[in-house]
């Protein structure tokens, strides 16, 4: 039965009363192009306004942790590449530096400048992808065109330098897993002029378009506090006005001898995360362009890691002595010293954390990997109620994460 | 870090001398304060990180180990806090961002925490009945059963298929025109039945 009731026309309120609907509840994802992989958001619409939103994650979980429980700390470098799948390089190192830390090791200055150079091509990488994809949920469809053509340059060098294209597994524990070759060096310089004007090119599609501006200005706005309180990192954190950056405050692999700016954000809002990302890319160029100019020479790996570090392969092959120790750390793993050590990495989408215990030998007791896509993820139930549902994709793509770190 | 004064206005607090950043031991009692005290009077505003774990030599089962970061000082401690009879009070209240944390650490090692807003499973699905990161919890899993119980009724699934017709990746089985190659095994395909 309908129940009808007589209202003036004049009586607005009860009016807006009447037309009230009730709340409608949406899934979005786990499987919609917004969510960037297989995230899910229940929200509640009221409208077209969102009254709450409760993430759903898990779908890509893998249990890490328990597998890296039951392996050895080389056998592990691997997964690391598919946390963050976009910056696989810099999770390689943020592994390969917790764990000797807890082994005590020295590494090298050419192992540890490789590294930062590495490091921040796969931050460019990351933020290029970041930055195109963004563009595309604000509807600009051209940008990630020209970003995701310099992927493909930077691909192209990743796989001269590590032999794959996507899941590189570069470092090892104790130094990385070859050198540079002849005339890679020349090569990134190339890139990085190519790069920079990119950059420039996607300044201008972007940074004072009227459209993208509407669709970032002013929305999910995170105070500094809030940010603080919620334990965002990296460009999230930056971007809220915290001038936090563990290259300039923790300097690790040598990050201090290299001169570089951090780029912190007024507001926090969606439109502040894109320029503080655009601002990155322009500091990594910069920080590449300083590596390749003192790379240093040397060994590339840790000289006393004999007890970690697989001996060189024609040693293997001729020396009695590097074949014990070759088949020694394939098969009991490399001897880690017990203890516990916390180590924080700056990766493009904010600090990669690893946790170890150990209590001895080949096998880590626990590994906790303390993923920033997690954290970041944390917040939305707190930013995106009182958004419109149209500007949930925005808002996702600010936030610039990825599930393989998120769900573990 | 001011170490004295932690230990000193909490007596039951333990310093472990850590390698790599300053480590105590909290009681669970004293836990909301201690961290509390951290974030006003010294200035560790961030919880990088809040992580369950099985213990070793202690006389409880579970344990929790959490990581603040100053960053005025730029410095990190390190709070270890057992969970005794698998309970920790909730720090979420003091930084919101705990909350998923704690919620990760009770997924997978079933620690309660007294006070959490929202004590739910976060990264297994809500009537999982295990706790996989736990020592004895074999590393293949244990099988379980469907989770729409019921879904599972009428069509009698033990775990839940893969999609593949009409997924992203599947193409349809047979040939489109007769100029295409295409392999003479189609069992692949769910349209044929497998021999």
């Amino acid at each position: 039965m309908k129940i009808t009731k007589e209202i003036s026309i004049g009586d607005v309120a009860a009016r807006s009363e009447e037309l009230r609907g009730e709340n409608m509840t949406l899934n979005m994802g786990p499987s919609h192009p917004a969510t960037h992989g297989v995230l899910r958001l229940s929200l509640e619409l009221d409208g077209d306004k969102v009254v709450k939103c409760d993430p759903v994650i898990g779908y890509l979980h893998r249990g890490d942790e328990k597998i890296a429980e039951n392996m050895t700390y080389n056998q592990f470098v691997p997964y690391t590449d598919r946390l963050d799948y976009l910056a696989p390089l810099a999770n390689n190192v943020a592994y390969a530096i917790a764990v000797e830390k807890l082994a005590g090791l020295k590494l090298p200055a050419r192992c540890e400048a490789i590294r930062v150079l590495t490091c921040e091509m796969a931050r460019i990488s990351s933020h290029l992808l970041g930055i195109g994809v963004y563009a595309m949920d604000t509807g600009a469809w051209t940008v990630f065109m020209y970003t995701f053509n310099e992927r493909e340059k930077l691909y192209t060098l990743f796989e001269e330098l590590t032999g794959a294209r996507f899941t590189t597994s570069y470092t090892r524990i104790g130094g990385v897993t070859r050198d540079i070759p002849d005339g890679w060096l020349a090569k990134v310089s190339a890139f990085c002029d190519g790069v920079e004007r990119t950059i420039d090119e996607v300044d201008k599609l972007l940074t004072r378009n009227g459209i993208f501006l509407e669709r970032t200005e002013g929305i999910a706005t995170i105070s500094k506090e809030m940010a603080l309180a919620y334990g965002l990192t990296g460009p999230n954190l930056r971007a809220s006005g915290v001038p936090f950056d563990l290259r300039k405050d923790k300097p690790y692999s040598g990050y201090e001898q290299y001169d570089f700016d951090v780029p912190v954000g007024v507001k926090g809002d969606c439109f502040d995360r894109y320029l503080v990302r655009m601002e990155e890319l322009r500091q990594s160029v910069r920080i590449i362009r300083q590596v390749v100019k003192t790379m240093p020479g040397g060994a590339w790996y840790a000289e006393d890691a004999k007890k970690i570090f697989l001996p060189p392969k024609a040693k293997v092959m001729t020396k009695m002595e590097e074949l014990i120790q070759n088949f020694m750390l394939v098969t009991e793993g490399p001897q880690i010293p017990a203890g516990e050590v916390y180590f924080e990495a700056e990766n493009p989408k904010g600090a990669l954390g690893f946790y170890v215990v150990s209590n001895g030998g080949g096998v880590p007791y626990r590994l906790r990997i303390r993923g920033p896509s997690f954290v970041s993820l944390s917040i939305l139930p707190a930013i995106v109620p009182g958004n419109f549902l149209t500007d949930v994709a925005s808002i996702l793509g600010s936030l610039d994460f990825v599930m393989g770190e998120c769900d573990r | 870090m001011d170490a004295a004064a932690l230990t000193s206005r909490f007596p039951a607090t333990q310093d472990l001398a850590g390698k790599d950043m300053p480590t105590f031991r909290v009681a669970g009692t004293d836990l909301l304060a201690v961290v509390s005290a951290l974030r006003d009077e010294q200035g560790f505003d961030l919880l990088a990180d809040l992580c369950g774990l099985e213990l070793q030599g202690r006389p409880v089962r579970f344990g929790v180990v959490i990581h603040l970061l100053s960053t005025t000082h730029k410095e990190y401690v390190r709070l270890h806090v057992d969970a005794v009879n698998d309970r920790v009070p909730s720090v979420s209240a003091l930084h919101p961002g705990a909350n998923w944390h704690e919620r990760e650490a009770f997924d997978m090692f079933g620690i309660v925490f007294e006070g959490h807003p929202d004590p739910r499973r976060i990264l297994m699905w809500d009537s999982y009945p295990y706790h996989p990161l736990r020592k004895d919890f074999p590393l293949a899993g244990i099988e379980v059963p469907f989770p729409a119980a019921d879904v599972a009724e009428v069509t009698g699934q033990k775990v839940e298929p893969a999609p593949m017709m009409g997924g992203p990746f599947v193409s349809h089985g047979g040939k489109l025109s007769e100029g295409e190659p295409s392999a003479l095994d189609q069992s692949w395909t769910e349209e044929k039945p497998k021999a």
